[in-house]
């Protein structure tokens, strides 16, 4: 184990998939001298040179279309989007070409790409540079999609997303690379499968499932339960496509009681998603009807207090978790 | 040499743009302005020599580097500054910050942190334009040599060209996007190069240079305004500060920005109003004193404005008539 930033967690993984397989590049903006405004590719280009670290212009339609086309001919790029909300400058080279390719050409191409960046508030940054897009590309079939809470997690879910023959949208979160350090495993070969949740914390009485920066919102909110005697289980998918959905489901046979959390909105997220398979399996095992928590339904405004009125809060989880098991 | 009134204009829009910019720097470092902020300074002369040839009823879209442009085009220095502090007051009541700022009443149809994101936009206001038959009106697009490569851009001027709209294309180049260098971002020498593909005039100048940029904007004007379709205009200029406020500028030398300052744009203009007789001494002053105090009635403005309230976050989603 070593002690890093969750950037330098990164930087270091894509450093060893590089060392490892010759295939694997860098496309992105500002990946170059300064190591990508947050840090997530520093020290790649001194190691590897500008042939395999590829500094783009701001062209992000064209770079990850050609990070497609670079993947379904033997390549393996790694774009960096330098926030994920910049997927939408690109969304018809992902939703209908990368996501695509593999299936209306007959299964004939495989795709080894990683589109990955940090999203959601936490800069100070507004309506444009602050979203969690992560549950819009759910709804397209043909996207594998991480959402990493730890920076261990991060490190083997990446090498997963780098050696995995299908595109993989990767989302960090910058509240994760301003989180200090973290605990991280060295064994370069330490990976992590899609499809398969995390039980951050054990607990009998609500099951909470959260991604992201919320499993850590989750955990304090747990604690806070636990001192008036309610016990909660946090889950924590790391996938949501694949998603674990046995996982979740065990968990939620044991509480009775589910919670989703994220800081996306609450409409069309990912957590009514889950309440839904939820629901379809095992609804005769639960007590109540599941409680999503997400984001108002409005853009992200530039006032933190504002942006803290639209995003939930740690009380948000606390309450959702009584309101489910009417305390 | 240009007109008295326009020099005199352009002189009084640089200096509040330095201003405000000088101090949006101290608030962000006293922890006055949350987020980053993208600051103009060493590029005044672009915004308000380009603005000085607008009124109310012609467009502009702007950047993330927007400040300069908001003020050019007439923005209230206190509402931009109270925005920029994410107060009540300020422009759009705190949920923009720096870098969504607009001001339609004086025709800014707003700053945009999506890199090109407001290059269309622009294209879409000299059609109103066109089909409102506002033949003396016009809309300019700033944008930086990053924007240009986007495919938006392309497509806009692709558009603007065919049609023939009344628009200018108005590239600040200030020589790199983040870190990225021209060099790194473009494959040919100039940037206007890329107007004879789109059938378009262009014209590149000092942008540090008022007098070069009014005489570009003179013909650029009634160009788009004759009903002839777009031009391309391009600012050479270059930024003092990094990037964005926490820029480390590992890939510039201090060297570079030293030269760069010494091509100072207001300092220069000034010693050219004199030499010229444009404008004595006093009347000069005269115009620093009143932005000065311009500028401290802002900051007053904005300091003391409230907070917005946060019972009040999901109003303005939709329009509810
Ligand atoms: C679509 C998009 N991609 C990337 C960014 C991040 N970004 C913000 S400003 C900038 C550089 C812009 O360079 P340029 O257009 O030359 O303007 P300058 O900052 O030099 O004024 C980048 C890459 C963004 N805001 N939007
Ligand atoms: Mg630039």
């Amino acid at each position: 184990m070593s002690e890093m930033l969750f950037t330098a967690a990164i930087a270091r993984t894509i450093a060893e998939e590089m060392r490892r397989d010759p295939s694997v590049f860098v496309m992105g903006e500002d990946v170059g001298v300064i190591g990508g405004i947050y840090g997530a590719s520093k020290g790649l280009l001194e190691e590897f040179g500008r042939e395999r670290i590829r500094q783009t212009p701001i062209s992000e339609a064209g770079f990850v279309g050609a990070g497609l086309g670079a993947a379904c001919t033997g390549m393996r790029p790694i774009v960096e989007l330098m926030y994920m909300d910049f997927t939408f400058v690109a969304m018809d080279q992902i939703l209908n070409q990368v996501a695509k390719t593999r299936y209306v050409f007959g299964g004939k191409a495989k795709i080894p790409l990683v589109i990955r960046g940090q999203q959601g508030v936490g800069g100070g940054n507004a309506a444009t540079h602050s979203q969690s897009v992560e549950s819009l590309f759910l709804n397209i079939p043909g996207l594998k999609i991480a959402v990493p809470s730890t920076a261990a997690d991060a490190v083997g879910l990446l090498r997963t997303a780098i050696r995995d023959d299908n595109p993989v949208l990767f989302f960090e979160h910058k509240k994760l690379y301003k989180g200090g350090k973290w605990e991280v495993p060295d064994d370069p070969e330490y990976m992590i499968p899609f499809g398969k949740a995390d039980i951050k914390r054990q607990g009998t009485d609500v099951t909470v499932v959260a991604t992201q920066f919320y499993v850590g919102e989750a955990l304090k909110a747990a604690e806070e339960l636990a001192k008036e005697g309610i016990s909660v289980e946090v889950v924590d998918p790391r996938t949501l496509y694949p998603l674990d959905i046995d996982t979740i489901c065990e968990s939620v046979k044991k509480t009775g009681h589910l919670v989703t959390v994220h800081e996306a909105c609450a409409v069309g997220g990912w957590g009514s998603e889950i309440e839904s398979q939820v629901m379809d399996r095992v609804f005769r095992y639960m007590d109540a009807a599941p409680i999503r928590v997400g984001a108002k339904q409005c853009p992200l405004p530039f006032n933190p207090n504002l942006e803290k009125a639209v995003v939930p809060q740690i009380p948000d989880i606390v309450a959702a978790c009584k309101r489910v098991l009417s305390k | 040499m240009i007109t008295k009134e326009r020099a005199l204009w352009i002189y009084e829009k640089m200096l509040e743009i330095r201003q405000f910019e000088e101090t949006a720097w101290d608030l962000f470092c006293a922890n006055k302005i949350h987020g980053s902020v993208h600051l103009y300074l060493g590029e005044e002369a672009v915004a308000a020599s380009v603005c000085s040839f607008m009124t109310d009823e012609d467009y502009i879209t702007s950047t993330h580097r927007g400040h300069g442009h908001c003020v050019a085009k007439g923005g209230d220095l206190g509402k931009t500054l109270a925005e920029m502090m994410g107060r009540d007051t300020g422009y759009c009541r705190g949920r923009s910050g720096s870098m969504h700022i607009a001001d339609f009443s004086k025709g800014n149809l707003g700053a945009n942190a999506i890199v090109g994101g407001g290059i269309p936009i622009a294209t879409g206001a000299a059609l109103s334009q066109k089909m409102q038959g506002k033949k003396d009106n016009f809309t300019v697009a700033f944008f930086g040599d990053g924007a240009c490569s986007q495919g938006v851009t392309h497509e806009s001027m692709n558009l603007a060209a065919l049609w023939k709209l009344p628009i200018i294309f108005c590239i600040e180049n200030n020589g790199y996007a983040i870190s990225l260098p021209l060099e790194d971002n473009i494959p040919t020498d100039n940037i206007t190069d890329r107007a004879a593909g789109y059938g378009m005039p262009s014209f590149s100048v000092d942008g540090n240079d008022v007098e070069a940029i009014c005489e570009a904007m003179e013909q650029a004007v009634a160009h788009v305004t004759s009903g002839q379709g777009p031009v391309m205009l391009e600012c050479k200029t270059g930024r003092w500060m990094g990037h964005w406020t926490g820029d480390p500028e590992l890939y510039r030398t201090r060297q570079e920005v030293e030269e760069l300052k010494a091509r100072e744009p207001i300092q220069r203009f000034r010693a050219r109003m004199l030499e010229t007789g444009i404008a004595d001494e006093e009347t000069i002053c005269a115009i620093e004193a009143k932005v000065t105090k311009a500028m401290a009635d802002a900051l007053d403005f904005a300091m003391n404005s409230p907070e917005p309230d946060p019972a009040h976050v999901t109003d303005d989603v939709f329009y509810e008539g």
